[in-house]
């Protein structure tokens, strides 16, 4: 009875969002009193989905095969854990989580925004009820998770092997949390543009969720990075792989947001703008789960094609948007001016930061969506990998990371500050590096070599705003600003390091022999078979050296049994200068087997920025909340 | 300087459009030269691709065509599309679901000989993902729709 039951939840949550929108149009119109039910309906129709998706939980850990998606998905042989989490490493049941993390955002809307003006509030919750309205749809209609197989098969197919690890249970779903999260400030933006006027109290209003949407995108991005780094086994952390792109784009909108909303919040200024950077951010989570979902793209993501489901969404995602968007064309000319501001100003690098975002999101969302768009107008296939995204998207992303070493040094309204001063040093160190880098690494591009001065004059610049304040009496927002903007430092220094100085070798040695990659001596001992719950391998003994104390690694290449797959298990050996990143290929029957070796310096840094960067983004958002609650305490 | 509100409103309209109209022609004139065509081999003997630049080519590997240099990592194989073969050859590890008699596609560059250069294999990734360009050809991955519907 469990997955009728989990159906039955969610048919019962579409149509209370039903309800719910129509008691908010009525409520906006000023026909009716429905401030309290509006608020009502969104939290019970919140809890209707996490309820689902609990059922949903249950059926995978106790795999009854008798449902379609845990027979097509599931083993009985899997690991536990991933038994659980396979619930949403397959379309439906990740749709499903989808819609939990839209339903619950939708209650959290409605139990924790009640300082603002009612009709904004109850219209952003009925424009969150459409929302859930379509998406439940696509649920029932073309992706029920509850379906039931008859007659039952004795052993599921399993999943894929590349999905049995510990980075699967994390990153879906904080990239769901990013996606969805942003579906309040789409709502928020959609409701103010309706029922009122956009004023600081909704970016206020808004400003947590464009925050905590975008620390869980980060974090979610950073995580799937490093996921992609080890468990493909190709040495690189990027790949501008389509589905990665498709969380990148909310995430470049949200970072926009994050930024705008702020002005917004402190100097009333950037109304309509803030509102259309909403709408698109939203819009981006939307197309990103079109690209994933339809499964229309090349990718080592995409799993099914199906093109009903890809129609669905890209149905609703028309809806959608061009709702927002003509809703936005109507009221925009409406909005009350916001307050102006000087050329020389934070709000104006804000505003720069603002246009180099969106042109590279932009270039981005061309980049990723062309090869689609060529097909379907001339049928020619063709790909858009790194050479273009690199060669377009980079010289932007260091114009924005100059930006960032001046931008927070700069007041609001402009009063003039000695900013030279402390900009003189961090200038000078990237300067003197760039001439290093150009003398001493002829062979590297010229991006890395721009990213590494960039690298080493923000490691100082993002520290300059603290120059000068007591610690103790700096607000957390700007600790929390300073945090994140170093880490944009640490990553850069992590991605120019890793292109400009990693070593690889690729060879075949037989046991006993060693190879040198870098400053490492890698003694390959020898091959032996091991085995796990579901796999069987074969192991290489790797003992790595350089001067002192010995790394012993174990790469090997496993064989999955349900379904039957090869995986490379890449060994790496993680140290403070740097990873050293071994991958064991195939035999040639002889005795020799083919070893692929990279010495990455200083790799790790990438992901140890984007972590810094989400843990700058937390103090902020603490920042705020605290100050929100003595705001209310005082009141 | 304070701009006039109105004014101000004005510039930054402009600008957001000129930052649209720059995000296009900038990646117009990106894709231009870098983006990677899909050929067939038949493509390729017809000499419909040019020699030196980025593109893939897509096809089967022809059974009893894999042979491994003496260095031990670099492969040569031909890919076929039932009209034509061209040689690939390769220098790294293969992919799990690497083949003989199975769906493929290479990353890399013709040569001047229109031998093809590979610097990255892309193979069937398991029984149910294999690249889009080549659903059509395989009768086992459309025997996994049917079973999925």
């Amino acid at each position: 009875m469990t997955p009728e039951a989990g159906l039955a939840a969610l048919w019962l949550a579409a149509a209370l969002s039903l309800l719910g929108l129509f008691l908010s149009v009525l409520h906006v119109r000023g026909k009716v009193e429905a401030d309290r039910p509006v608020r009502g309906l969104a939290i019970v129709q919140g809890l209707l989905c996490l309820f689902a998706f609990a059922m949903l939980l249950t059926v995978f850990a106790q795999t009854d095969l008798s449902v379609a998606l845990v027979a097509e998905n599931s083993h009985s042989a899997k690991p536990f854990i991933y038994k659980v989490a396979g619930a949403w490493g397959n379309h439906e049941g990740s749709m499903l989580l989808w819609v939990t993390v839209l339903g619950l955002s939708g209650a959290a809307l409605a139990i924790f925004s009640r300082r603002l003006p009612s009709r904004i509030l109850i219209a952003a919750l009925g424009a969150q009820a459409a929302l859930a309205l379509g998406f439940h749809a696509f649920l029932l209609f073309a992706s029920n998770p509850f379906a039931r197989l008859n007659p039952a098969p004795v052993e599921g197919r399993g999943l894929n092997p590349l999905l049995q690890d510990p980075g699967l249970a994390f990153h879906p779903p904080t990239l769901y949390l990013g996606y969805v999260g942003l579906s309040v400030a789409f709502s928020l933006a959609v409701g103010a543009m309706l029922a009122g006027d956009v004023d600081r109290s909704l970016a206020r209003a808004m400003r947590p969720w464009v925050l905590g949407a975008w620390i869980f995108l980060t974090l979610g991005i950073t995580a799937g990075s490093y996921w992609a780094y080890y468990e493909l086994g190709w040495g690189g952390w990027w790949f501008w792989d389509p589905v990665e792109n498709a969380s990148l784009m909310p995430w470049l909108a949200a970072t926009a947001l994050v930024h705008s909303v702020a002005v917004l919040a402190s100097r009333n200024a950037l109304k309509a703008w803030t509102m259309m950077l909403a709408v698109i951010a939203f819009s981006m989570s939307m197309v990103g789960t079109f690209l994933v979902r339809s499964g229309i793209l090349t990718s080592v993501h995409s799993f099914a094609v199906d093109p009903t489901r890809g129609a669905f969404i890209l149905a609703l995602l028309g809806i959608y948007v061009t709702a927002a968007f003509v809703l936005f064309a109507v009221r925009a000319g409406n909005l009350r001016e916001g307050a102006p501001f000087e050329l020389v100003s934070r709000e104006a690098a804000i505003v720069v930061n603002n246009l180099l975002l969106t042109v590279i999101l932009g270039i981005v969302f061309i980049g990723t969506l062309y090869p689609l768009i060529a097909e379907a107008l001339s049928g020619e296939k063709l790909s858009v990998g790194a050479p273009y995204f690199n060669a377009v998207a980079g010289p932007l992303a260091i114009l924005l990371g100059i930006l960032l070493a001046v931008g927070p040094l700069l007041s609001w309204r402009g009063e003039s500050r000695a900013i030279m001063r402390k900009l003189a040093l961090p200038a000078l160190i990237a300067a003197t590096t760039l001439v290093i880098a150009i003398l001493a690494l002829p062979q590297a591009g010229l991006l890395s070599k721009f990213g590494l001065a960039l690298a080493a004059g923000l490691l100082p610049a993002a520290i300059a705003p603290l120059t000068g304040r007591n610690p103790l009496h700096t607000p957390l927002m700007t600790w929390g600003m300073v945090i994140a903007h170093l880490g944009v430092a640490v990553a850069i220094a992590g991605m120019a390091s890793d292109s400009a100085f990693t070593v690889e070798k690729l060879t075949a040695v037989k046991p006993g022999e060693s190879v040198n990659v870098g400053p490492w001596l890698v003694r390959f001992e020898n091959v032996s078979p091991v085995g796990g719950p579901n796999w069987t391998a074969v192991e290489a003994e790797l003992r790595a050296s350089r001067g002192g104390g010995v790394h012993v690694l174990h790469p090997q290449s496993r064989f999955f049994t349900d379904p039957p797959t090869e995986t490379n298990e890449a060994a790496i050996e993680t140290l403070m200068s740097g990873q050293l990143y071994t991958v064991l290929g195939k035999s040639d029957g002889e005795g020799r087997w083919q070893l692929r070796l990279w010495w990455k310096p200083l790799v790790t840094l990438i992901w140890f920025g984007g972590v810094l960067i989400g843990l700058g983004g937390l103090i902020a958002f603490l920042g705020h909340a605290r100050r929100s609650w003595r705001r209310k305490a005082f009141e | 300087m304070i701009a006039r509100p109105k004014h101000q409103r004005m510039v930054l309209v402009i600008l957001a459009v000129a930052a649209v109209l720059g995000a296009a022609l900038l990646a117009m004139w990106g894709l231009k030269d870098r983006a990677a065509y899909f050929y067939t081999p038949a493509d390729v003997v017809a000499g419909k691709a040019s020699t030196g630049k980025a593109m893939r080519l897509g096809g089967m590997v022809e059974r009893g065509s894999v042979q491994r240099d003496e260095d031990g990592v670099t492969t040569r194989f031909l890919v076929e599309d039932g009209e034509a073969r061209v040689l690939v050859t390769y220098r790294g590890i293969l992919p799990d679901l690497f083949r003989e008699g199975s769906g493929v596609v290479a990353e890399g560059k013709l040569a001047a000989d229109r031998s093809f250069i590979a610097n990255n294999i892309l193979a069937k990734h398991d029984e149910r993902y294999m690249p889009p360009e080549l659903g059509n050809q395989s009768a086992e991955h459309k025997a996994g729709q049917t079973l999925r519907q």
